[in-house]
């Protein structure tokens, strides 16, 4: 039914600036709410398929489709294979596609608004997450939600999230995006820095009040200069476990260690940093 | 004053759930008999076939709580202190007891007073309920049966997590969910808990359960599987001579009073077009240590109670403590592409 309305609508769109009617679908139906929209001109551009021609059966066909280009007069068998082709299509060109100039800042505009959901730790004070994969292999493990404050990574509260292939965003995306977006990298302790978050890389006025991020770089390819990272770890919470007061004993031995674990490695990069290397 | 309430609807899909758990305290048989006295004036209603209590825990968001015993509630000892926090005491007591109340006493004009009333003392002892032989006992049950959901954690792999507060005193923070893998807490996924106390539960419960229960608390120690370490990287080199040890044989934490249980302790590593994200670079790992495990026991004890380095490892001996830290991540400053 979906398929008919996409070819009835594919022969206008065509020459549409804006994009296909079936991608449109699909980012619309529910449970898709972490994809974002591929430009067409880059599913266009042959040369970012490379490769994936491999991956998809019925390769041209599910183009087609997500281009709103499949002829009418398609094979009925081959159609209703179609469909599945043709997400398993989108998905890996959107994994690519994320980690683009473009792709990232469409990405950070769905970060900004917590599309993605917000972490699960108490202590992360509902920080947005940002999906990423476990593997860049199709049909391996499902999506799961990267937060950039505890750095850790969850599985997505409800099942039609939890289902998406973690290909589809790939191992790289959200480290890629604070590697280009420093300036972006929560802080470990206190609220979340709405204000900040919103205005992005634009607000000059809001991200001068972030902790520690004092330098206005602008939201490019440099690293900046202005900060730097090495003990943010001593500033973050831990929930320390008691009973009628007192802590337990091996949990407060674990946590020691960690704690130590962690002081070397500040003391670590405090010393490269002195000496320049970071 | 008769609960009307408990033939609402709700009743018919929480009695099915509530079943279970009913059953599955195990000193319910005893409680009974105590608790006839109580019930016997319920059942000179015909429609009435549930307890407050049943009906109570069977509410929509209420499945984290488990039936206290009604003996236990008699018990005025259990109650000290409690009187000065729960309003309209006595007709609360009344309400959770679904004891009938005197015809001369003076009526509440508004139920809903009470109501509030019967959850903050029901809730309140249900804390200390959960502390008792009887109330952890009734607390596995539903932890074994999953009630609690696990934790969201990918690295945890679905260890089941129980309900926690971060106060014991009432109307501070909402319920969260402890996992006993990475001794964190979480949020609860529905909000439909987002109601419900976090001092029902109190702030003790989680970790009395866990020592309660030591054989389905995770050890504080991991050694990852030989060839696969790539995965959990970040931890310590780890003394050689420990290496023997681990989960080649039967699981044993030599603390009996640890967790007896193998931990899952993989332990998340950011990756870039598969390489490592370097600690030298500003969104480098800064958190890898919260999560970490030792691989044998004694390495704890590497670390003496203010949470510094006993230094009598040889690997840094001749090095300052500061400077000789470089050799204990190693495995960071080659890998990473930054």
């Amino acid at each position: 039914m979906l398929r008919r309305a996409v070819e009835d609508n594919s022969t206008g769109s065509d020459s549409d600036y804006t994009n296909s009617v079936w991608i449109s679908w699909f980012l619309s139906s529910k449970g898709n709410e972490y994809f974002c929209e591929v430009e067409e001109d880059y599913i266009l551009d042959r040369f970012n398929l490379t490769g994936l021609n491999t991956e998809v059966q019925h390769y041209s066909q599910a183009l087609d489709l997500i281009t709103d280009n499949l002829d009418d007069d398609i094979q009925d068998e081959i159609r209703s294979t179609l469909d599945v082709q043709a997400r398993l299509l989108y998905g890996l060109i959107h994994a690519r596609w994320i980690v683009t100039a473009r792709g990232l800042a469409k990405m950070l505009e769905k970060y900004k608004r917590a599309d993605f959901g917000r972490c699960p730790r108490v202590l992360c004070q509902s920080q947005p997450l940002l999906p990423v994969g476990l593997t860049d292999v199709p049909y391996e493990k499902s999506v799961k939600l990267y937060c950039g404050r505890c750095e850790d990574i969850y599985s997505p509260k409800s099942s039609r999230h939890g289902s998406i292939d973690g290909a589809y965003f790939g191992t790289s995306f959200p480290h890629l995006l604070f590697l280009v977006y420093p300036n972006l990298i929560p802080p470990k302790s206190g609220p979340v820095d709405f204000p900040a978050l919103r205005a992005g890389g634009e607000a000059e006025g809001s991200r001068r009040s972030r902790r520690a991020r004092d330098e206005q770089e602008p939201p490019s390819d440099i690293v900046g200069e202005g900060f730097n990272t090495t003990s943010v770890a001593l500033k973050a919470e831990r929930y320390r476990p008691r009973i009628f007061g007192f802590q337990v004993n091996e949990i407060a031995k674990l946590q020691r260690w960690q704690e130590a674990v962690r002081d070397k490695q500040v003391a670590r990069l405090d010393l490269l940093d002195e000496h320049g290397l970071m | 004053m008769r609960r009307l309430q408990q033939q609402e609807p709700e009743v018919a899909q929480g009695e099915i759930e509530e079943e279970e758990v009913v059953s599955g305290v195990a000193e319910g048989d005893e409680v009974m008999e105590d608790a006839d006295d109580g019930r016997e004036y319920s059942s000179s209603t015909p429609t009435s076939t549930l307890t407050w209590i049943s009906w109570f825990c069977a509410l929509p968001g209420h499945e984290y709580f488990c039936e206290v015993s009604e003996d236990f509630i008699e018990d005025d000892f259990n109650l000290t202190g409690l009187n000065a926090m729960v309003p309209f005491w006595k007709e609360a007591m009344e309400m959770v007891l679904d004891v009938e109340p005197d015809e001369d006493a003076p009526k509440i004009p508004d139920v809903s007073i009470v109501e509030a009333s019967a959850e903050l003392l029901y809730g309140l002892v249900h804390q200390r309920y959960i502390l008792t032989r009887a109330g952890l006992q009734a607390m596995i049950d539903k932890y074994d049966g999953g009630s609690f959901g696990s934790c969201p954690r990918v690295y945890c792999n679905g260890c089941n997590i129980v309900p926690c507060g971060r106060s014991d005193l009432p109307g501070l923070d909402t319920v969260k969910l402890y996992c006993p893998n990475c001794n964190d807490i979480y949020t609860p996924p529905s909000s439909r808990f987002q109601g419900v106390d976090g001092a029902f539960f109190g702030t003790t419960f989680p970790h009395l359960f866990f020592q309660s229960y030591r054989e389905i608390a995770p050890a504080p120690f991991y050694r990852p599987p030989s060839g696969s370490s790539s995965s959990m990287s970040g931890r310590s080199s780890g003394s050689p001579q420990h290496s023997q040890e681990g989960r080649h044989t039967a699981f044993v934490n030599p603390n009996p009073h640890g967790g007896q249980k193998p931990a899952a302790g993989g332990v998340y590593q950011p990756k870039i077009y598969g390489f490592k994200v370097s600690e030298r670079a500003k969104c480098g790992p800064r958190m890898q240590w919260m999560r970490l495990r030792p691989w044998s026991p004694e390495e704890l004890d590497e670390v003496d109670s203010r949470g510094r380095w006993i230094d009598d490892d040889e690997e840094y001996e001749d090095e300052q403590e500061e400077e000789g830290e470089d050799k204990q991540m190693g495995e960071f400053d080659n890998v990473g592409i930054l």
